[in-house]
């Protein structure tokens, strides 16, 4: 039984316009992880955001989305506000604006925290961010709950990010392009720390992302998405040994790899 | 965004650790002018607070009639050079009527800061709460909002306070004056706060928080408003020197506080007729009027220099 699955998902702007997500399906099973891969405007964002039914005003969407035996796209706002944060979390591409510039980091946590849990007071609701930002390996986190955003680098606000998610112990975690606004290094540092969480938590992750080698390193399986629809699903080995598609080809095909001799990096018949 | 050097990376902890919200606070303090018109707010917020006290003090009331001050051979004019100021009159006394100049200051001091911080307070929440809802939600509510606002702005505001103001009964004009300058007060900041609500929803925080759960109301109060502060504090702070001006303009038009309750505006209406003959009578009001206004300004533009330096985001 799959933790999350999402059927005949249709996202389009008005309705004469072509859909930007068209009808697409996948699932998730718990404690798995899956990555969505594909170039700028394939519609891996806008599919995280319908799952979240957070899509920008204009859009409209159609095809279900169910969460642990729940229709997620049959939910009221308020039902679904429950759910957003709670159950499933969601981490954004740039740390360095997706933190409130006005309150201390430490309360950015507890509060995102205490309004899903009812009648925690301050002081608890402290401890919890205190140990989430422990679990993200922040260091001196008992001190450093009381600074504010621009005191940390990118790399530390993106694992503010991720203890913020973590502390309502979601069962799926939605990271949209988690490592793109950071350096490789750092990069490197959260997909570890991505995996550590998922392993220690069994929360289930669903990585999007443009980068196939992010995807390689965390993700069990994967679906490549282009124009809207699903290219290729398949097991993250498969796709990367043997893609049956050839535009899967052609997307790993664009990765420059260090142990090749370099002629010209191929590139994709751009068409946006 | 992504490309920072390792200095700038290095300083920045250490340029601003402070709390944000004591910061505005610390550098207003270094710096004299802004001292020196907090000074002057805070002798005249005394002087309206403490009004009965202070008079008990110089031994006037402020409606208390002294013919011994005032020759009535000569049409009332004050005895003693100066327009009478003496150690019994420490501002000389009102021509025709021999009242004390200072209580009568020192009331119109508390006429004058009720009305202009009453006109701030309504203004200032008419304006948050429209901005915000106007910025935040956009479409229909955003073109209501807006053609109110424009209509509001581009309505003849004097002409129809003047109207309105000498058409209604008397009785309670404060409260008149306050609602009718708030009536036409509040889009001046309502559009201020309206476009910096527009460009603030689409940050990507506010993106975070909804993904996060939080419902429209917090998204609102506690995501956008606070980032909003400084906007606020520098529009409040230049808003109180209007509004003490247009209640003092007001005034002097007729229009504003009834005799006898004192009020700065209409002492210098009524010093017209006496200038030549006895110019404190213009003059001291005047410069109580002149300096208020000035140090609120002056405040109003440190606030601004102390909050805009900015880059803490």
């Amino acid at each position: 039984m799959s933790l999350l699955s999402v059927r005949d998902l249709t996202v389009r702007f008005g309705s004469s316009a072509p859909p930007v997500v068209d009808g697409i399906g996948f699932s998730v099973p718990a404690g798995g992880a899956l990555g969505i891969v594909g170039e700028s405007g394939s519609g891996k964002s806008m599919t995280s955001l319908a799952i979240m039914g957070l899509l920008p005003p204009g859009a409209s969407r159609t095809g279900t989305v169910f969460f642990d035996g729940q229709e997620l796209t049959a939910l009221s706002e308020r039902k679904m506000r429950e759910v957003r944060g709670n159950r499933i979390a969601m981490v954004f591409q740039d740390p360095l604006s997706s933190l409130n510039p006005y309150y201390t980091v430490g309360t950015q946590i507890a509060e995102a925290y205490r309004s899903h849990r009812s009648g925690v007071g301050r002081r608890a609701a402290r401890q919890v961010a205190i140990e989430a930002m422990e679990r993200v390996h922040i260091k001196e986190a008992g001190r450093r709950v009381d600074d504010y955003p621009h005191q940390f680098s990118g790399g530390m606000r993106q694992r503010v990010m991720i203890a913020m998610a973590l502390s309502t112990e979601p069962e799926l975690i939605i990271a949209d392009e988690p490592t793109t606004a950071l350096d490789v290094t750092v990069q490197a540092q959260i997909l570890d720390l991505l995996a550590e969480v998922r392993r220690d938590t069994g929360a289930a992750l669903i990585l999007i992302t443009h980068d196939l080698a992010v995807v390689s390193e965390v993700a069990d399986n994967v679906v490549v998405m282009r124009h809207g629809n699903v290219v290729e699903t398949g097991s993250t080995e498969q796709i990367f040994s043997d893609p049956r598609e050839a535009y899967t080809q052609a997307l790993l095909d664009a990765v420059p790899r260090i142990d090749d001799e370099i002629a010209s990096l191929r590139s994709l018949g751009g068409d946006l | 965004m992504s490309i920072q050097s390792p200095e700038l990376e290095a300083a920045a902890p250490a340029v601003v650790t402070e709390d944000p919200r004591r910061s505005v606070w610390h550098a207003l303090r270094r710096d004299w002018a802004a001292v020196a018109c907090l000074a002057y707010i805070g002798l005249v917020v005394l002087m309206a607070v403490f009004a009965p006290l202070i008079v008990k003090l110089s031994g006037w009331d402020p409606y208390q009639f002294d013919q011994s001050a005032i020759n009535p051979d000569l049409g009332g004019v004050p005895l003693g050079s100066w327009g009478g100021i003496s150690a019994d009159h420490w501002l000389g006394v009102e021509p025709g009527s021999g009242r004390d100049i200072f209580a009568r200051i020192v009331y119109g001091a508390r006429s004058s800061m009720l009305i202009a911080l009453g006109a701030t307070a309504l203004t200032t929440v008419l304006g948050v709460v429209f901005g915000l809802v106007a910025g935040y939600f956009g479409g229909r509510t955003d073109m209501v909002v807006s053609r109110v606002m424009e209509f509001l702005m581009a309505f003849p505001a004097l002409i129809f306070m003047i109207a309105v103001l000498s058409a209604l009964p008397a009785d309670d004009r404060q409260y008149l004056l306050v609602l009718v300058i708030s009536v036409f007060g509040w889009p001046y900041l309502a559009r201020i706060v309206r476009a910096q609500t527009m460009s603030l929803k689409e940050r990507e925080f506010v993106e975070a928080a909804r993904a996060s759960g939080a419902s429209r109301t917090r998204l609102v109060f506690t995501e956008i408003l606070p980032n909003l502060r400084s906007t606020i504090l520098v529009m409040v702070t230049l808003a109180v020197p209007g509004y003490i001006g247009t209640e003092a303009g007001l005034s002097f038009l007729g229009v504003g506080l009834v005799p006898p309750t004192p009020s700065w505006g209409q002492m210098i209406a009524s010093s017209v007729s006496w200038y030549s003959v006895v110019p404190t009578f213009f003059l001291v009001p005047g410069a109580f009027l002149a300096l208020l206004v000035l140090a609120f300004m002056v405040l109003g533009d440190r606030v601004r220099a102390a909050v805009d330096p900015g880059g803490r985001a």
